[in-house]
């Protein structure tokens, strides 16, 4: 039994359980307005972020309900403002800096690996930095080589920081809340290609992804493909595609989070198909497959029935060509012909 | 007719430059008997603009420095045991022995830190001065810089933000003349460093570091100018180091002892002392002064070398907060996949 305001109530409140239907964009708004909402201490600042409502909109609406102070329009000045994101989390701010993408995090390298990072370590635990930066990377769409590129090994190599790289709606609004409640410096890497790909998103406003923790994105026991961000969404493609066609069953791990990193996991899935295929966006060479294969040996080493492969970008400055384009990225046709390499 | 607070006031001004020049001299003496390592940059010759400044600065406002570090803590306040112990490295140093000389703090005198990339601390700065904004808080923030540092493209971002969001923040541009052994002149097109600032639509001003009164005076303005109407600003305090750009330095390739000598008349300890006599300071008085800091520079480094080295276990202490280590969980050693050679376990969070 309920009157009619109560109704009315019931209608205006946000549905808080259950899952909805939403876009990668959507999930990460989503987790940005409930923490806006939940802490004041949050804030958000980066280049277009409010009037422009981001520059691949992730932000879209968010000035209209909180106002200049919580969303900060920048000048195009990234270690100015990186720097003022790590200076506020020291004094207790929880600020949200957007990068409108990985390639100009760069010239805020100085804030993020000699100050952000050092921090907790250097002042002896006297002073901590509760910073988020949150930024997408991703090639493929002729952004040829300044705007194409994947550094997340770089990132997640410094100790003192935090890396999650989620691949799906649901752990982008879960990583990126998690990220916000953290007390340490954490870089949110996103992804530019699948910004507009959907999946089901937990409502909960309390609910986040921990930080720390690999997903097995598919369940299988022929060969584990261990990925992060895009690459798992093109893993899992190829997993479905190699399953129908090949009857070839691949389990396929999600890092989720590049540092910490959930070697337990991805040692177990192996364990369990005696093989692995590492894939990444990056540049492999010294870079995260670089750094799970290694692990791989060493923790799987007597498990093993194949060398652990690899498949990344190739190892040029992406050109702006289509063709060229294409053949350089870590496409699916090179996953599905690496998948079967290892287990030829 | 000297008047008796303001006579009060300088003589503890000028046992708190004394107080430096001692501690940085002990500290050269040390560092050469290796009981120091690393980098240490000593601020000798500077105490005026280190002491001027702090005492224009209430007891809640903020201060973020470069690396020449030691002047500005000691001037803050933090005692000479805890910033002797952090330059030998031990545990009761003000940052427990991991930051050294460059990176004193003392987050309960509002010293945010000294930071070791030229310029790298100004973006930060900014950000403790936004931070003071948005708690609505009504302290300024001053950082200090070198000259070297205004040639960084941190400085133009620094100062283009400060200016455009009205941040409290005094930017004290410590010009001693040389960014390590390049003259100012041979590094800034602008050798006037101060007029740097109307770039932004700031006010800058230069002032003599080396006369403590001044200091104080111009630092009290700008500061109140900070805190009232939230108008940044660029001091520029024009002053001379005695000692190399670090104590691995001589100091003596691309200046002459000549130079040296004429700055030293003009030392700002001597210029003190003159004051203070002159307001009715007794040479008695002065001479307590000179016995109490040789006293406290002595018990500084007795501490110091009592203050034991850090746990070795402890090597990853702190470097992430309470709360990590469940996160860090399937890394460290001890856990079925963790890595013995990349992940000490020590700790993670304070």
């Amino acid at each position: 039994m309920s009157t009619a305001t109560e109704q009315h109530e019931q209608q205006s409140e946000p549905d808080t359980t259950g899952t909805q239907r939403m876009t990668y964009r959507e999930a990460l708004r989503l987790a940005l307005r409930e923490e806006l909402r939940r802490d004041e201490r949050v804030f958000i600042m980066g280049e277009e972020v409010g009037v422009f409502e981001g520059s691949y909109k992730v932000t879209a609406g968010l000035l209209a309900e909180f106002g200049e102070d919580r969303v900060r329009d920048t000048p195009i000045s990234e270690e100015g403002f990186v720097g003022a994101g790590v200076g506020a989390a020291m004094l207790g701010e929880r600020p949200v800096v957007e990068i409108m993408t990985l390639n100009f995090l760069l010239v805020a390298m100085d804030q993020v690996i000699n100050h952000a990072a050092k921090i907790g370590a250097m002042f002896g635990g006297e002073v901590r930095c509760p910073l988020v930066i949150r930024t997408p990377n991703g090639a493929g769409n002729q952004l040829t080589a300044q705007h194409s590129q994947s550094f997340d090994g770089w990132f997640a190599g410094t100790p003192g920081l935090k890396v999650v790289t989620p691949a799906n709606p649901a752990d982008a609004k879960g990583l990126l809340k998690a990220a916000i409640r953290d007390e340490d410096p954490v870089l949110v890497i996103e992804n530019l290609p699948i910004y507009k790909e959907k999946g089901e998103v937990p409502l909960d406003p309390e609910l986040v992804t921990p930080i720390g923790l690999a997903a097995v994105a598919r369940e299988g026991s022929d060969i584990t493909i261990v990925s992060h961000s895009f690459a798992t969404v093109r893993a899992l493609h190829v997993a479905a595609q190699l399953a129908e066609e090949k009857g070839v069953n691949a389990e396929v791990v999600d890092l989720r989070s590049l540092r910490p990193l959930d070697m337990e996991t991805v040692a177990k899935s192996v364990a369990k198909t005696n093989r692995a295929l590492c894939v990444e966006e990056g540049w492999p060479s010294y870079g995260v497959t670089a750094e799970i294969a290694a692990r791989i040996s060493k923790a799987c080493f007597d498990d093993l029935d194949a060398p652990v492969e690899r498949v990344g970008m190739a190892e040029v400055p992406l050109p702006y060509a289509k063709n060229l384009e294409t053949a350089a990225m870590p496409n699916e046709d090179r996953i599905a012909a690496a998948v079967l390499s290892v287990l030829a | 007719m000297a008047i008796a607070p303001v006579h009060t006031d300088l003589l503890a001004m000028y046992e708190q430059m004394l107080l430096i020049r001692v501690f940085e001299t002990e500290a050269e003496r040390q560092y050469k008997a290796a009981r120091i390592g690393g980098y240490c940059h000593l601020s000798s010759g500077q105490e005026a603009t280190c002491v001027g400044v702090i005492d224009a600065m209430e007891d809640d406002d903020l201060l973020v420095t470069g690396y020449r570090a030691h002047g500005f803590a000691l001037a803050r306040g933090t005692s000479p045991e805890a910033v002797m112990a952090e330059l030998f490295g031990r545990r009761d140093g003000c940052a427990h022995g991991r930051g050294g000389s460059m990176h004193l703090l003392d987050t309960d005198r509002g010293y945010y830190g000294g930071w070791g990339i030229v310029g790298g601390q100004l973006p930060l700065a900014t950000g403790l001065a936004l931070a003071l904004v948005r708690q609505g808080k009504p302290q300024a923030v001053v950082c200090e810089l070198g000259d070297g540092a205004v040639n960084m493209g941190a400085w133009h971002e620094s100062l283009n933000l400060a200016a455009l969001w009205r941040l409290p923040i005094v930017f004290l541009v410590v010009n001693n003349r040389y960014g390590m052994g390049t003259a100012v002149d041979r590094a800034s097109a602008e050798p006037d460093l101060y007029k740097r600032a109307s770039a932004y639509r700031m006010h800058g001003e230069p002032v003599d570091g080396d006369d403590l009164e001044a200091v104080i005076d111009v630092s009290a303005r700008l500061l109140d100018r900070a805190r009232e109407q939230r108008e940044p600003s660029v001091l520029e305090a024009i002053t001379y180091r005695y000692r190399g750009h670090s104590v691995a330095d001589a100091g003596l390739a691309y200046r002459t002892k000549d130079e040296i000598s004429e700055h030293q008349q003009r030392d700002p300890l001597l210029r003190t002392a003159e004051r203070l006599r002159a307001a009715g300071a007794t040479t008695d008085e002065l001479r307590a002064i000179d016995e109490r800091v040789e006293e406290r520079v002595s018990a500084a480094v007795e501490f110091a070398s009592d203050s034991p080295e850090p746990d070795v276990d402890a090597l990853a202490w702190a470097m992430h907060s309470q709360g990590s280590d469940e996160q860090f969980a399937r890394m460290r050693p001890g856990s079925p996949f963790g890595e013995e050679e990349l992940v000490f376990d020590g700790g993670l969070g304070k």
